[in-house]
């Protein structure tokens, strides 16, 4: 048996799931799309499944939420719909009720946060509920876990009773043209799915009258009543439908709600009076910004990911007074013991465990990144901090949310990329995916470092400028995909409820954090696995003297590589094959990059800047050509754990690729700009490359500049 | 009148809901249909979006958004 629970935002949904299931769930995404997909067992019996859906404030068929809901309860009919109302907020929770209502499945009505509602000294007429909307109505509080497990028992209930009956909610002309679609086109259907159709095919939903295999010859006479219904009310079938569904709803309140005046401001007014205050909203936003990036980013996170790099995956550490192995160590002396082959030892040490260890030091700092969006989020201020900067980002194609993944990513692209997670709208999210690890992340700073100061002798403005470089891409990036294909189309419009704050409990913050972070270290955990190893073996295997085997770096299959795919970095003025190779080991971790230039010059291990290698390097490159291999490796594709993370967010390989694609190819084409500009401004030759970076330069603009062909589909 | 010119403690009721598609279906499910009363609550620090209470509960849109809807002031 399958509950469905199905509610508005903010609706206490996700708190009834977790006490209904306790710790038997699972989360996913909904097959194809990104939005997340959770079920468990219901703890008190393990028979029932309860399927948690999206939380939606409608079954339209615009937006993806709304479509996936609306498929699964069409397409998997589950047994019995629990619909979570927010008690104080009746008027608006009702309207998906209505429609809810109409789908044919029994359906029972828990009425959240109660407790709230006595507290105010509002009544709800249950009984009287249960007449108007004929189903059952419970009251909970699902943060307080009263009332739970009988609203579970009564939609156990109602499912085994299997009935519905038809709620008439829309005005007796409408009521009559609904009958009459029901009567031309759908009476080969089950008499309780009728209803739902009929009223969608009023409303000319295509995605449903497609669905149906409804004939063109058969829309064009149902056509012809809605066309009659129209003009009587003088609006569209959707905006009929919509607002009878309210009128209906303010009928049924009038009759089972008695309201306590409320003359005095709520203590949530009184917060969000100074929080979205006009003078004081952007510095609070600022401080509480600093705090989230001050503690997760810079002192508590910094020292629990320098923990894992150096004890837990480096040299390990003293624990009550007795020395205990790093990881990397331990398992050596285990594979050593064992007589495992070198080769594999150090595959197994220097590649696997040391490529994932670089990863998974990062996952404290994710956790208590977690954290602190949890709280943002549950509070209610995550939807004020869209409120504030709406006006700002939605220039570039980007969400107020956006703000967070990019301050977040200057930290480490991994969380930032997570972070994205909150931001409701699918192409917004995935414009911010896309862009955050522009922005230098701290793993990048050495490479900044080594660059300036090995060719620019540690001038000033050469790390600023990595910054002001990595701004102006996430803008440029979201005014030019903004205008593709991909994310033109149908704009979604910016209409946001402003939950009342509220104090999260800890255990729901908790939940989240665990929720997001084990999700990375499952899900990112494999595909970096694999990555490191094969770059590893890539880098310590090649041919020498006839035979293959271990190498030094220097002839190993990535030298090799390296050597034929440095043409391509030719007209960005460093096409040589140590370049390269440093390039494609930044894959592993940025910073790996300066340690792969000090191998390569023959350095056994350089300092995090590359002192060692300065003069090396000044020899190698020019001014121009190191600065244009830092452009290219601060923008083209981000560490193997980023990747993941796009992987996991993108939950598509489609997507990842098109990711990765187009930050190697944005970084390419600014790096060959500034090369060849830069060479042109030093009054040098005007080559092919020239030409090249004018035609690329000319796209660009194009891009940037042209008119968008946007229409609300 | 519309959205452009409100300012931040003004009431109004809806007259009608203009065009038609995914905007105009986003609104008027969110509780704005013919007839509601709005109460403008505040104006964000930039000048948009606008934060609005409707039916109770608290709501944010964009003026340009909320071009579509005709009110009147009361």
């Amino acid at each position: 048996m399958t509950i469905a629970l199905v509610g508005n935002p903010n609706s206490g949904k996700t708190t009834l799931f977790n006490a209904l299931t306790g710790a038997n769930q699972h989360v996913g995404n909904w097959p194809g799309v990104t939005v997340e997909k959770k079920e468990g067992r219901l703890k008190e019996n393990k028979e029932v499944t309860v399927t948690d859906l999206p939380g939606i404030y409608s079954l339209s068929p615009y937006t993806l939420e709304e479509v996936v809901s609306r498929n699964y309860l069409i397409d998997e009919s589950p047994n019995v719909i629990l619909n979570i109302i927010d008690g104080t907020n009746l008027e608006r929770n009702l309207f998906l009720t209505t429609q809810l209502l109409e789908i044919g499945i029994p359906i029972v009505v828990a009425i959240n946060m109660s407790d709230e509602l006595e507290k105010k000294g509002d009544k709800i007429d249950l009984s009287q509920l249960e007449k108007e909307l004929k189903c059952r109505v419970v009251a909970i509080s699902a943060l307080k876990g009263t009332g739970i497990n009988e609203a579970a028992e009564v939609a156990i209930e109602s499912a085994a009773l299997g009935k519905t009956l038809p709620v008439c909610v829309f005005s007796g002309s409408v009521e009559h043209t609904l009958a009459h679609i029901e009567e031309a086109v759908l009476h080969h259907l089950p008499l309780g799915e009728q209803r739902f159709f009929a009223i969608k095919l009023f409303e000319r939903d295509r995605k449903i009258s497609d669905k149906l295999n409804i004939t063109a010859e058969q829309l064009a006479h149902i056509e012809e009543d809605i066309k009659r219904s129209e003009e009587a009310f003088d609006d569209d079938s959707e905006g009929i439908i919509t607002s009878e569904r309210y009128t209906y709803i303010e009928t049924v309140i009038g009759k089972c709600v008695r309201f306590k005046d409320r003359g005095e401001r709520t203590i949530s007014d009184k917060i969000d009076g100074i929080i979205t205050n006009r003078i004081l909203a952007l510095p609070i936003f600022a401080v509480i910004m600093f705090i989230v990036y001050f503690v997760s980013v810079t002192t508590v996170g910094e020292i629990t990911t320098e923990w894992m790099e150096d004890v837990v995956f480096g040299e390990g550490g003293e624990l009550f007074g007795v020395h205990i192995y790093g990881i990397p160590m331990a398992v050596g002396n285990m594979l050593e013991a064992l007589s495992v082959a070198e080769w594999l030892q150090s595959l197994i040490v220097n590649g696997a465990i040391a490529g994932v260890g670089a990863v998974l030091a990062f996952v404290p700092q994710l956790f208590i990144l977690f954290m602190f969006l949890a709280f943002l989020e549950s509070c209610g201020y995550m939807a004020r901090i869209a409120f504030i900067l709406d006006r700002i980002f939605r220039k570039f194609g980007l969400s107020g949310k956006s703000f967070i993944p990019i301050l977040i990513g200057t930290g480490c692209g991994v969380p930032g990329i997570m972070a994205s997670r909150t931001i409701e709208s699918d192409k917004d999210r995935k414009i911010t995916i896309m862009t955050t690890t522009f922005i230098p992340c701290s793993a990048k700073l050495p490479i900044i470092a080594l660059i300036s100061g090995a060719l620019f002798g540690g001038v000033w403005w050469v790390a600023p400028s990595a910054y002001f470089l990595g701004i102006g891409a996430i803008i440029v990036s979201g005014i030019i995909l903004k205008k593709t294909r991909l994310f033109s189309g149908d704009v979604a419009p910016f209409i946001m409820e402003l939950p009342p704050y509220r104090l999260p409990t800890i255990g729901n913050i908790l939940r989240s954090m665990w929720e997001r972070g084990w999700s990375f270290i499952k899900k990112a955990g494999t595909i970096i696995l694999l990555a490191v190893t094969c770059v590893w073996l890539l880098s310590n295997f090649g041919w020498y003297a006839g035979n293959f085997g271990m190498v030094a770096p220097e002839y190993s299959l990535l030298a090799e590589f390296g050597r034929s795919v440095a043409w391509i970095f030719i007209p960005l003025g460093w096409g040589d094959w140590q370049s390269a190779v440093s390039t494609i080991t930044g894959l592993i971790a940025k910073e790996n990059l300066v340690g792969t230039f000090g191998i390569l010059f023959g350095f056994a291990e350089v300092a995090e800047d590359g002192m060692e290698i300065w003069a090396n390097l000044a020899a190698h490159f020019t001014i121009l050509s190191a600065y244009s291999f830092l452009v290219f490796n601060l923008l083209c594709a981000p560490c193997f754990a980023a990747i993941g993370a796009i992987r996991r967010e993108m939950a598509n390989f489609k997507w990842l690729l098109f990711a990765v694609a187009y930050q190697c190819g944005f970084a390419y084409i600014i790096a060959l700009c500034v090369y060849q500009f830069g060479r042109l401004a030093q009054g040098q030759d005007f080559g092919f490359g020239s030409t090249v970076a004018i035609l690329a330069a000319i796209a660009l603009v194009y891009l940037l500049v042209r008119k968008e062909k946007h229409s609300f589909a | 009148m519309t959205f452009k010119n409100l300012k931040a403690g003004d009431s109004v009721r809806v007259m009608k809901i203009n065009g038609q598609g995914a905007l105009k279906r986003r609104i008027m499910d969110m509780g704005i249909t013919k007839g509601t009363e709005i109460h403008v609550r505040k104006i964000a620090p930039l000048g948009d979006p606008v934060e609005v209470t409707v039916r109770g509960y608290e709501l944010s849109l964009r003026k340009e958004d909320a071009e579509i809807i005709e009110i009147i002031k009361l």
